[in-house]
Order: structure tokens, then sequence, then C-alpha cells
């Protein structure tokens, strides 16, 4: 009988967070950032009906980079967890705080305890009655949380883009503005992007129960 | 045996492939134990229930109107005063519903939260016709309270997207779907209202003059049967209307209901109708 060989844990964790980023930037980024009239998420994704960005509940947004069906799976769980506590409790029960530690033990149990982790990277958002409410909950593949202000980047090639957007981006700017910034941060110096390459949603502070909304066809045009 | 049925709050609801529940939250809720529980075929209730009275759902040019008196009973008494029987099932679609209030409205919520849950899984709503089948699932799947006098009566009405005009669907108790093509009205006064509308009914109907139909209907209601409620001007409490039209659900305010109101009475007291 032959032994396994002795792997350190250090050895385990690097290989296996090595495989998650490699997976995760392959694909294209995603930003999210703070407007005067809610949260802008803009994702450079050519697929009109494969979303990456989508509505959880009343409030909140989930947005996902990295392998599809793996993000697609966390955003049905997040929509059922959301909908069947807002049915046991109240509407108002439902936040983005709880979903996003859910999401991060999910995450981080499969890290720790699977053969493979999940080769993603989520983003949950949720608007509040002033800007000083909403929240940024950027989790990882390993289940790390971060909780971010104004902006957030998911992704590959994150860092470009965030320096690229932290440089343009104005507190309170309008929603045209803000998808000008996010784009231009997305696209990069070489490359520009059309209203075809774009998925872009919004979550609005005011109007009905269901902030979010789908940004399409002329709205996009830069 | 008591079931006590806590949602769980410290896992995602993750299934495998071949126990996913799909789009449908009614399946979600038993998967995950959270359905409320059946009762136990036996004798019909040992106390009044409430129950919700008159409804009517009228086509007209550009959508359909819904409306529905206000009063729910319990017995001979009035339960209530000011109970909301029309509610929106989602942005292009509205229910209204008799029968046993408490069940009713239950079944409502969960038929508001199934149609979105649906549209938020997939990404799309429902097909105005797939709506109205979800809904006779419901009722279906309720038969075994409606046997012991729990029966709820709901009346489905919508804007149909792609067809481009609103449709009205009945319903029984045991969960069967009807289409109605111009109007119909539901409910212990549904008979006076269906009557009312009978003659005030033609094709192209303006949203006004639906409205005032309607009004009008459920005012006949309140004259011959006990159960519906009239407008109630000393509270202020006026029927629910509501028109769903390419602009979506959109409840009329109280104060042209009431506007409405005050010209039918006026009407009615010019042809000298008042005291029969």
């Amino acid at each position: 009988m032959s032994m396994p060989f002795y792997v350190a844990p250090e050895q385990v964790m690097k290989d296996r967070a090595d495989y998650a980023r490699k997976g995760i930037a392959r694909g294209r980024a995603l930003v999210a950032l703070q407007f005067d009239g809610g949260v802008l998420i803009v994702a450079e994704n050519p697929s009109k009906t494969l979303h990456k960005v989508s509505e959880i509940y009343d409030r909140i947004a989930f947005a996902g980079v990295g392998k599809y069906n793996e993000f697609d799976t966390l955003r049905q769980a997040g929509i059922r967890h959301a909908d069947m506590k807002g049915y046991s409790f109240s509407r108002e029960d439902v936040d983005a705080r709880s979903l996003a530690n859910l999401y991060a033990q999910y995450l981080g149990n499969v890290f720790t305890h699977e053969m493979k982790p999940m080769e993603v990277e989520i983003l949950v958002c949720e608007v509040g009655a002033t800007a000083a409410d909403d929240s940024l909950y950027h989790v990882l593949y390993d289940g790390t949380v971060m909780d971010e202000e104004e902006i957030s980047i998911i992704g590959g090639d994150s860092e470009a883009i965030g320096t690229r957007l932290k440089a343009a981006y104005v507190a309170g700017m309008t929603q045209e503005a803000a998808l000008q910034v996010a784009v231009a941060a997305l696209a990069g110096p070489e490359r520009t992007l059309t209203g075809d390459d774009l998925e872009v949603a919004v979550l609005e502070r005011q109007g009905d129960r269901r902030a979010f909304r789908r940004l399409t066809g002329d709205a996009l045009t830069i | 045996m008591v079931l006590l049925l806590v949602f769980d709050l410290m896992n995602l609801p993750l299934f495998s492939p071949q126990n996913d529940p799909g789009p449908d939250f009614a399946a979600l809720l038993r998967h995950s134990g959270l359905a409320p529980a059946v009762p136990a075929p036996g004798d019909t209730a040992p106390f009044d229930v409430r129950h919700g009275t008159t409804i009517v759902a009228i086509r007209y040019a550009d959508g359909v109107i819904l409306a529905g008196d206000r009063r729910a009973t319990a017995g001979h008494t009035i339960a209530h005063r000011a109970m909301d029987k029309v509610m929106p099932a989602d942005k292009w679609s509205g229910v209204a519903i008799a029968g046993a209030a408490g069940m009713a409205v239950e079944m409502v919520k969960l038929f508001q939260l199934q149609l979105e849950h649906y549209e938020k899984s997939e990404g799309q709503a429902l097909s105005l016709e797939g709506k109205a089948n979800q809904l006779a699932g419901m009722v279906r799947s309720h038969l075994s309270m409606a046997m012991q006098g729990f029966v709820v009566v709901p009346l489905f009405a919508g804007y149909d997207v792609r067809r481009q005009q609103g449709r009205i669907f009945t319903y029984d108790p045991t969960g069967g779907r009807y289409e109605e093509s111009d109007f119909h009205a539901d409910g212990s006064g549904g008979r006076d209202a269906r009557t009312t509308v009978k003659l005030g009914w033609r094709e192209g109907l303006t949203a006004t003059e639906a409205v005032e139909l309607a009004i009008r209907a459920l005012y006949e209601a309140a004259d011959e049967d006990s159960a519906t409620g009239g407008p109630d001007l000393v509270r202020g409490i006026y029927p629910i209307v509501a028109t769903i039209s390419a602009e979506g659900y959109v409840r009329l305010s109280d104060d042209e209901v009431e506007a409405s109101f005050r010209s039918l009475i006026e009407r009615l007291g010019e042809s000298g109708r008042s005291s029969s």
C-alpha cells in the first residue's frame, strides 16, 4: 500500500487560492459605485441573457464574476433565502449584511473542506434610505467579507480598474456621470466599450418597493 | 402533535440538482418545511370565520378594472370595516378575494411571492396565462379546507402584455379555472353586482365609464346583500378600485372613488330611487 505524500496545510491552502484566483482572473470585471440616486452596477458582459447582475430582494442586488454556474447557484440560493425570510418574518427584516455573511460562511466552508474551491467573487449591494445607509459587501472565494464604501470592484484586473475608478470617482455623481466613469475604468485607455458589451443595473433609492432596474438600449449610450 | 415551523437562518438554501425545487416558491417552502400545515379532514369549524364579500372585474378598452367592497363579516357581525380585498399580484395583474378571509389573504400573499420569486429566479415574468394557472393550483391545493367550509374564491385579472388586452379569470373551489371574456363578479353580493354590470357593459368602455359601472355594481350589491359594505361616508371608507392596463396596476385614490360615489348617489336621488 502506498502512502500519500505529506503536503503542508499552508501549501494546500495556497494551491487552492491560486486555483480559484486563476479561474476568477479569466473572466471580465464588474464594478459597483454609489451615485446621487442609489447604487450603479456595471459589468462587462457580452451576453444579454446570462446575467452577472440580478435582483435578490426589494433593495438588494447580487453581482458575481467567475464561473457562471457557481455564482448563479449562489444567486438562486440568495433569492430563496431572502424570499423565505421575508415570508417567515417581514419584508423589512431582509438585509444584505446577513445574506453576505451566509455567503461568506458557505464559501469559507467550501474553500477549507471541499476538493475544489468555488471560482467566484461576489458582491451583495443594498440601497438604504440615505447614501450613508447603502452597503456594498464584497465576498471572496475563500469566504473573506469586505464592507466597502462608495466603490467596489470584483473580478480580473481589479487593481488597475480600481486605480482608474478611484481617480475619476466623485461622491454624489449623477447616474450618467457614474456610468461614464465606470465604463471608462472598465475599458482602460486602449479599449472602448459600447452598450452591447455591458450589463448595467441600478438600485434606485427613490421609487418602487423593488429598487432594482436594468438599464438597456438608449440608457447605455454614453 | 404541534409542528413548529422554524426558518433556518443559518444556512443557505442549497439543493442538489435532483432535489431542486426550481423557480416554484411553494415547492421551496415544502422542501424547507415551511409550508403551512393542512389540518386533517374533519367537521366544519366550530366558530365563525371572517368572510370577505363582493368583488367585481370589468374589461374595458385599455385593460381591466378590479373592485371590491371593504366589509368582512363573521357570522352575522361585521368583523372588519376596511379590509383590502383587491391586491396587486405583480406589476401587470391583480387579484380580488371572496371567502374565508384569513386563508384568502394568506393565499394572495403566497401568490404574490410566487410570481415575484419566479420572475427573479428566471429573469422574466410568467405569462398571464401562467399566472392564472398558478393561482388555480393554489385554489386546488386548498380543496380539503374548502370541504370544511373555508372556501376561498379568487378573481384574477391582468393585462396581457403579449395580446395587449385585459383578461379576467374566475375560479371555483375545486381549482377550476375559467376565462371570462368581458366581466365577472363573485362573493355573496356577486349575483347582484353581476346583473348590474351586465346591464351597463358594452365593448370599448373607457376607464372612467368602467370605474363608474364597477362602483354602481358594488352599490347595488350592498343594497341587496347584508354582507356587502356600501360606501361609508362617515368614516371615509370606500371600495378599492384598481385599473390594470399598459401602465400596470394602479389603485385609484379614495378621493376619486368618493367623487364617483357622490355623483352616483346624486343621480339616484334625482331619479327618486332612494326609497325603494
